[in-house]
């Protein structure tokens, strides 16, 4: 249980780290090492070069930018937790992170080393997709944005080139009074989740005015419910509608692995899904204000 | 194999070694500073036993490089008395409500629980439980660490006051 041998490289600026990673061969970026870590460890991964991220400057911190937060991507996922802006306006993410591990992989933890380490059952995976994140990611051509939804390629791989990296995370708020749950099972407090649940309701006039509904879990990446969340559109948030909206999830396409098979996971959702809706429901204050900081 | 000079405090003490890039802080603790007291169960983040804390922060140590702790301070389990007449409350409470019995898991749960009894004094034993939900423990069945905490936490709080 000990890595095999590598370089180390302990860069302290993004264009350090680009440079590293242009030139370098088979280099891996470490971020806060809480999955990359146990996998040099049980030499799952043989890097020849570790780029350390964690003394470059600037890449921490949740700031408010306009009607978003801007999240760095080396911001530790207890900063995220307990940030006072997260909790006032993105209730899901500080709800989701109580899930994400234990406090002390947490206190090391990233939010950027998440995202890219895409588990399919990540907490912040599935919630970065529920809120329609949007991801600054620099390369040697320059910074590009790069959609939630365009990161995925298949299972446990993001979409960005060899050569670039995350650098930060921007999350556009929802309105405020919206109302979000975030709801999962796991065998135990920590563990990855067999399979979660993001809801997020806009209420006005006592109607749905916008619903988001993301399932981590039970596939390669996480699942947005798009038509369920357009049947949800204009409708008034009763039981019997949100128990619709979340039966859909008992027919999506699940996979089986040693933990679960699929029908469970379907199951699971379908219930997840419900209580995350109704706890999202009865947390939305209507009519909803509209627009970013308040 | 590569290696690199580096310059930390553990326990108050200012240290300065040798470490192999590839080697994580609890193998640099134990193997190079003799600190024997942080425990290697897993060593790929699932026990806890290795918990020690960065900056004042619970991490495990095998999950971080002993180079990443150039410049830091780190508190072992030795670390944690205030003298060496003196226990912690936490190792007193464990001592008097059996919260330990073979003790492998015992320095990883001393410095998980003495950052959360900091930011949280006044714990419920549900919150006790989720504190140490990254913490095995195969002796005890957690009750008597759960009693112990609450002990060592009321302790805490009428010595604040
Ligand atoms: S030895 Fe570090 S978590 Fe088990
Ligand atoms: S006392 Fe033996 S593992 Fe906890």
């Amino acid at each position: 249980m000990k890595a095999a041998p590598f370089a180390y490289h302990d860069p302290r600026s993004v264009e350090e780290a680009l440079h590293l990673l242009a030139t370098l061969e088979n280099a891996r970026l470490l971020a806060g090492g809480q999955s990359l870590m146990p996998m040099l460890n049980m030499r799952v991964a043989f890097p020849d070069h570790l780029i350390d991220l964690n003394r470059v400057e600037g890449l921490a911190g949740v700031t408010a930018e306009g009607g978003a937060l801007r999240i760095g991507a080396m911001t530790r996922q207890r900063d995220i937790e307990e940030s006072p802006l997260v909790r006032a306006h993105l209730p899901l993410m500080s709800e989701a992170l109580t899930h994400v591990g234990h406090r002390q992989t947490r206190n090391r933890g990233t939010i950027g080393g998440s995202l890219c380490n895409l588990d399919p059952s990540a907490e912040l995976v599935a919630v970065a997709t529920a809120l329609d994140a949007v991801l600054e990611v620099q390369g040697p051509s320059g910074a590009r944005d790069l959609s939630i939804h365009e990161l995925p390629l298949g299972f446990m791989t993001p979409s960005l080139a060899p050569e670039e990296m995350l650098t930060a995370i921007r999350i556009p708020l929802p309105p405020a009074g919206h109302g979000a749950a975030f709801e999962e099972f796991a065998r135990r407090h920590g563990d990855y989740a067999i399979t979660s649940a993001a809801a997020v309701l806009v209420l006005e006039g006592g109607r749905i005015a916008r619903a988001s509904l993301t399932l981590g879990g039970v596939g390669a990446g996480p699942l947005r419910l798009r038509s369920a969340e357009a049947a949800l559109a204009g409708q008034a948030p009763s039981e019997a509608l949100l128990r619709e909206a979340a039966a859909a999830c008992g027919s999506i396409d699940a996979m089986s692995d040693p933990q679960a098979p699929a029908w469970y996971r379907r199951r699971l959702a379908a219930t997840l899904a419900r209580r995350a809706l109704t706890a999202a429901a009865s947390r939305a204050t209507t009519p909803a204000r509209q627009g970013g900081l308040a | 194999m590569s290696t690199r000079r580096i310059a930390l405090t553990v326990n108050g003490t200012r240290h300065e070694a040798e470490a192999p890039v590839r080697q994580h802080l609890g193998d640099f603790l134990r193997g190079t500073l003799g600190l024997t007291g942080t425990h290697l169960g897993c060593e790929h983040g699932v026990c806890g036993a290795c918990t020690v804390l960065l900056d004042g922060r619970a991490i495990r140590a095998c999950l971080v490089l002993a180079v990443q702790a150039e410049d830091r301070a780190v508190t072992t389990v030795e670390g944690l008395a205030p003298s060496p007449e003196a226990l912690h409350p936490l190792q007193a409470a464990f001592c008097a409500n059996h919260g330990l019995q073979c003790g492998f898991c015992t320095p990883g749960m001393l410095t998980t629980l003495e950052e959360f009894l900091r930011d949280c004094p006044d714990p419920t034993e549900e919150e006790v439980r989720v504190a140490i939900s990254g913490n095995l423990c195969r002796c005890t069945g957690y009750d008597s660490i759960v009693a112990a905490t609450m002990e060592a936490a009321r302790a805490m709080r009428e010595a604040a006051a």
